[in-house]
């Protein structure tokens, strides 16, 4: 696979797309088959169900997952986020449509083929941790290696490490009921690792969590991340969540995408009235970063700032130097591009929109 | 009017020629095949013979000792253990220690052959729903139907005896472990079930990995009704030669022996009661894990 992904935002990264989903249908109900020309025709998820009977689950999802990056999907409850992030290991199957895994396609395999994939190449975390019940965290850790026939001794010796790894050490002979919410998705994340898949998927696995637990599996998850480098596929319906994690984000509506693109981009650039309203409260001067409002220059006076500093601090440096401007360096301390003032306090006032329809209707 | 006072009945010659008709296609059927039938049932009543005269030539002590240690294994209730041991004492001193054996033989091999049998069953009906609709109005009519009725034809196959004795308990007493095995697997949590899909577990594994051990409590259950309900079974069973409890009642029944028939049905209440407590309580120890509690 050369397919090289492109981010829209200011500064491209370059990356290989490990997950390519091409046009991608799936319509519940009796007859999907004939209830997708319908879609085809225009029909929107509320008429599809009104005069047809058929539940839209997705419509012409196109969504380039790129390696050893973190992909959010966000969207409303019902947008479709559990039923595209199922589509990647095939628990749902696509009325039409495409799942290429590293130029292989999902859809295509045998079950032999599939349940080695699934073994091998793919885990997943769920939204209500879906522990086995009778087995202890040490058991529970290590299922996905025994069911690639690991013996449970030698399985359980690999999965420690995993346990210590999310900070359970200690609780091995507990069974799940006998953990909180935020432990019991540690052991549900301890299973995923423990069998070195390349892609992790992740079904809204911290929102059952408390905000303040939330916070503390996002930082495991980064820090882990900044140590694995997996392809991670990260569902969530919080903004915040999405923009604190997401390399990527795509967003859902209704079944249908968007908008994808790195956070920056969608924050500066919302495609819609319904996006703007999304982001209309978050807090954009630490969330914004300098390089997304810098142009580019060889030199520039000022203070030296980084490229991946936040408006906010970056003002802070601005307001106390004389110049008004800045310069951007990257990380080997070398001049890329310069920073304004101004354009660092346009990009955070938060951008008139009046008439936006309301987020909840 | 006289259609509307007398039911339009079939000729009496021709209801008398069709009775005789299905009773001789089936005579016809069991000479040929009785034997075979008979046959291959050898090898249950082997096991229950052996069974019965291990229970009744071992000495009483030991006997005794080894109920109480599975009483003990199965509900860890010093309690339970205790009321065992003096139940089964009271028992033999009144003089129903073989009975009382011979029961516990017939019970035991009954509740075997419906948990081989009834597992398995139940299993497919989870697994497809042509088979829990094909199956389900059978377990009904083996419920409802008197026991009279079907002991007619195995009675007709395989004459008296220990072994049409052991066919018309495991008839009675089959349906719920299969009912239950049924339910459980499909109350199965969802969520679990894709979490070992999307782990690649093939069907076995997640059938013995997750159904069967998520699905216990509910199998557990079943095993216990069905041990019931062969218990109820012990008069019937007694009418087509089973030794045990059962016999005594019915003579206490046609000669109006009180005592007699108050004594031996006890006998059985208590065995229910025995068994029922310690099954309830070894179930109860099987879900302990899912109420967080002590420490696994
Ligand atoms: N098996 C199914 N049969 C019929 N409709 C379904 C099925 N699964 C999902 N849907 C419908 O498809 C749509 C998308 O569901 P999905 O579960 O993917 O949403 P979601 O974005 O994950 O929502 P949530 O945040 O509540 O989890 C919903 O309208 C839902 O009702
Ligand atoms: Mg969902």
């Amino acid at each position: 696979m050369d397919d090289v992904y492109k981010p829209t935002g200011m500064v491209a990264i370059m990356a290989k797309i490990k997950i390519k989903i091409e046009n991608l249908y799936k319509i519940f109900g009796d007859s999907p088959t004939t209830a997708i020309q319908h879609v085809r025709d225009g029909a929107t998820k509320q008429s599809l169900l009104d005069h047809y009977g058929h539940v839209l689950g997705l419509k012409d999802i196109n969504l380039d997952i790129p390696e050893k990056k973190i992909q959010v999907v966000m969207g409303l409850s019902g947008s479709g986020k559990s039923t595209l992030i199922r589509h990647i290991n095939r628990l749902i199957e696509p009325t039409e449509g495409q799942v290429v895994v590293d130029g292989e396609d999902v859809l295509a395999m045998s079950q032999d083929d599939l349940r080695d994939f699934r073994r091998h190449k793919s885990s997943m975390v769920f939204q209500k941790f879906a522990l086995l019940p009778h087995r202890t965290v040490a058991q529970n850790a290590a299922y996905g290696l025994t069911i690639q026939g690991i013996s449970e001794g030698d399985a359980q010796d690999r999965a420690q490490r995993w346990i210590d790894r999310v900070g359970l050490g200690g609780f091995e002979n507990h069974f799940p009921a006998q953990l909180s919410g935020g432990m019991q998705q540690r052991v549900g994340l301890a299973r995923a690792l423990a069998t070195d898949a390349e892609i992790l998927l992740m079904d809204e696995a911290f929102s059952a969590l408390d905000p303040l637990i939330r916070t503390d599996m996002q930082d495991i998850l980064l820090d882990l991340q900044s140590e694995l480098h997996k392809t991670i596929v990260f569902i969530t319906h919080d903004l915040d969540e999405a923009l604190r994690i997401g390399d990527q984000i795509a967003i859902l509506r209704d079944g249908e995408s968007i908008q994808q693109g790195d956070p920056q981009d969608i924050i500066l650039r919302p495609a819609d009235d319904y996006i703007s309203d999304f982001i209309k409260d978050i807090n954009r001067g630490r969330v914004l970063k300098v390089r997304s409002v810098m142009t580019n220059a060889k030199r520039a006076a000022g203070p030296k700032l980084s490229m991946d500093m936040a408006l906010e601090d970056a003002l802070q440096a601005l307001a106390s130097s004389s110049k008004g401007s800045g310069a951007v360096v990257d990380g080997s301390g070398k001049t890329v591009g310069k920073i304004e003032m101004k354009a660092a306090i346009t990009a955070i006032a938060r951008p008139d929109r009046s008439g936006v329809t309301p987020r909840y209707k | 009017m006289e259609f509307f006072t007398e039911f339009p009945e079939m000729g009496r010659q021709d209801l008398r020629d069709f009775k005789k008709g299905i009773d001789a296609s089936f005579r016809e059927f069991s000479r040929t095949y009785g034997e075979g039938i008979e046959n291959f049932f050898e090898p249950l009543l082997w096991f229950l013979v052996w069974l019965e005269k291990l229970l009744i030539n071992a000495p009483w002590p030991i006997v005794i000792i080894i109920i109480c240690v599975l009483a003990w294994l199965g509900s860890r209730s010093w309690k339970i253990v205790f009321g065992t041991a003096v139940a089964f004492l009271v028992i033999g001193y009144f003089g129903m220690w073989e009975d009382t054996m011979s029961t516990l033989a017939i019970i035991s091999v009954a509740t075997l052959l419906c948990i081989i049998l009834g597992i398995p069953l139940g299993v497919l009906m989870a697994r497809s729903l042509r088979v829990q609709s094909a199956v389900t109005p059978v377990l009904d009519i083996m419920q409802t139907i008197p026991s009279f009725v079907y002991l007619i034809p195995v009675v007709m196959l395989l004459g008296i005896g220990k072994v049409p004795g052991l066919i018309a308990v495991c008839i009675y007493a089959i349906p719920p472990i299969v009912r239950l095995t049924n339910l459980g697997i499909r109350l199965v949590d969802k969520e679990v079930l894709e979490a070992a899909d999307a782990f690649g577990a093939d069907y076995k594994q997640r059938l013995f990995g997750v159904q069967i051990p998520l699905a216990l409590p509910n199998i557990f259950a079943g095993v216990n009704q069905t041990i019931m309900m062969s218990l109820a079974m012990v008069v019937i069973a007694s009418m087509i030669g089973v030794k045990g409890l059962g016999l005594p009642v019915l003579r206490a029944i046609s000669n109006q022996y009180l005592a007699l028939g108050l004594l031996n049905g006890l006998a059985i209440v208590t065995l229910a009661i025995i068994f029922d407590r310690v099954s309830q309580e070894y179930g109860r120890r099987l879900q302990a894990h899912r109420h967080g509690g002590d420490n696994g």
